[in-house]
């Protein structure tokens, strides 16, 4: 039996493919992670602005992101955006978008959460002490607002990361698609081989994202309370 | 001695004024919070400000320091206007020291560098220097042991005196103190007052709001009455607290004599 569940692995080069699957996901998650940074802390602190238009922008924005759910913004951005603009555009490359646009929308709010989370006092009693406000932002309030995003942050890398797993259905070939390909070549020697290669899999993205959620507990003990 | 700081002694005619409020007036859209405000307060003196709630007391000491922004009258300090033209209020601020009632401590620094990032950053002064100053004043307060320690491991006593020795290593000519034992236990309220009362010793020029009426008469050279935005007596605390000339005064403080109200009652 086990033996079996080895062959599956060995036959070919299985396990480097998959492993090889696992790091297109992975590459697409950290692609996005990166993006979402950049793009997600400005609009965060936009979201924070008192201008009514530039924070309804980013409202809207959100709550785009938020309302439809990420595999109809694959099936939007993958069929449509290439009939509309006339060109195809590489499956792989609208993954890294569309994970790039979701991820900032999140990053966003994680941002706005923690910049309003601040007592006001603690800007004032950094003013009455005399700091400039580069010095107020520099050492009271970002220091601050970084130990209360870090946590969530941390948490929405391990939702990237997860939800990459979508992106099987526009055809990138990531470690779900390599996986369904074994299983089909496999099951007629080995019929218990969906069990094995999904077990395996299984254990891959706990690997990947277990130490990573641990990290985020870590730094909210930490950091917050 | 040799020499005596001005207007310590009694009777001595007061020197220029540190701080000269002249008809300060300050509007929340159609509410005013303040009219007509004018009083001094010279080098060493402690003037008082007492009042119901929501007379606008906390909202003066925030026009001091530039906190809100006064929409009528004048402050000067030491004879700089600080309502005309263009004020660089950090300058201002480190000359004019204040306490919140929240404390306000940084959660995220130590007790020490809570006391060294004024003066660091904000004055750029020597890191020796400025950690001696600390140390002695922790020293002072009876905290030099938890100086390594973070705001969260503070009683509440111990996070306001740590603010109000904050407020002291930046040297300032004048502390402003918004009922800082208005959050506290009323076991801790002493320890900060005996601070307080310290400070005031050492002849610290010291603008408080307060609602400790037994420490406003033993702290005071001057009380101030604040109602709806208004200054309506401002005398001694000998005066003030036996003898107020105006009858809203009197009500106010009368309704704080418990003890003797209830006799009257039996």
């Amino acid at each position: 039996m086990l033996a079996s569940a080895v062959s599956v692995f060995t036959a070919g080069d299985n396990l480097w493919r998959l492993l090889t699957g696992l790091g297109v996901a992975m590459q697409i998650a950290l692609l996005a992670v990166f993006f979402s940074l950049l793009l997600g802390i400005p609009l965060g602190v936009v979201m924070t602005s008192r201008r009514r238009v530039l924070f309804l922008a980013a409202r809207l924005y959100l709550d785009a992101w938020r309302i439809v759910p990420v595999l109809v913004w694959l099936f939007i951005f993958y069929f449509e955006l290439g009939r509309i603009l006339g060109i195809h555009i590489d499956a792989w490359l609208v993954s890294v978008l569309v994970f790039s646009l979701w991820g900032a929308a999140e990053m966003s709010d994680i941002v706005r959460g923690a910049i309003t989370s601040l007592p006001a006092g603690q800007v004032e009693s950094g003013r009455a002490l005399g700091l400039s406000n580069w010095q107020l932002q520099r050492y009271v309030i970002m220091p601050q607002v970084v130990r209360r995003l870090t946590p969530a942050a941390v948490n929405l890398v391990t939702r990237l990361i997860k939800t990459t797993s979508l992106v099987v259905l526009i055809g990138v070939v990531e470690v779900l698609k390599v996986g369904q390909q074994i299983i089909e070549n496999s099951e007629r020697n080995v019929p218990s081989a969906s069990f094995w290669v999904y077990g395996l899999i299984f254990i891959l993205y706990f690997i990947v994202c277990y130490p990573i959620s641990r990290l985020s507990r870590y730094l909210e003990r930490r950091w917050v309370g | 001695m040799v020499t005596v700081p001005t207007g310590l002694l009694a009777g001595e005619s007061p020197a220029a004024p540190i701080l000269a409020v002249t008809g300060l007036g300050k509007n929340f859209g159609e509410r005013v919070v303040l009219q007509d405000v004018s009083f001094q307060i010279a080098k060493g003196e402690v003037v008082v400000v007492i009042g119901p709630s929501g007379c606008g007391k906390s909202t003066l000491l925030r026009c001091l320091n530039g906190l809100e922004k006064a929409d009528a009258g004048q402050v000067r300090l030491d004879g700089q206007d600080l309502c005309q033209g263009q004020i660089k209020w950090s300058l201002v601020r480190q000359r004019i020291g204040m306490v919140f009632q929240s404390y306000d401590l940084f959660p995220h620094l130590t007790v020490k560098e809570n006391l060294l990032l004024g003066p660091l950053r904000a004055q750029r002064r020597r890191r020796v220097e400025a950690l001696a100053q600390a140390e002695e004043l922790l020293d002072r307060v009876g905290l030099l042991d938890r100086a390594e320690s973070y705001p969260r491991q503070l009683s509440g006593g111990q996070k306001q005196r740590v603010a109000i020795i904050r407020a002291l290593c930046m040297n300032p000519e004048i502390i402003l103190f918004d009922e800082v034992t208005a959050a506290l236990d009323p076991e801790m309220v002493a320890e900060v007052l005996e601070v307080m009362l310290g400070l005031a010793q050492q002849g610290m020029t010291m603008l408080i709001v307060t609602h400790e009426m037994d420490f406003a008469r033993g702290v005071a050279d001057r009380v101030i009455f604040l109602d709806a935005g208004v200054v309506v007596e401002e005398s001694p605390p000998d005066i003030f607290f036996t003898a107020a000339k105006s009858e809203r005064v009197r009500r106010f403080l009368d309704r704080r004599r418990y003890e003797r109200r209830l006799k009257t009652v039996g």
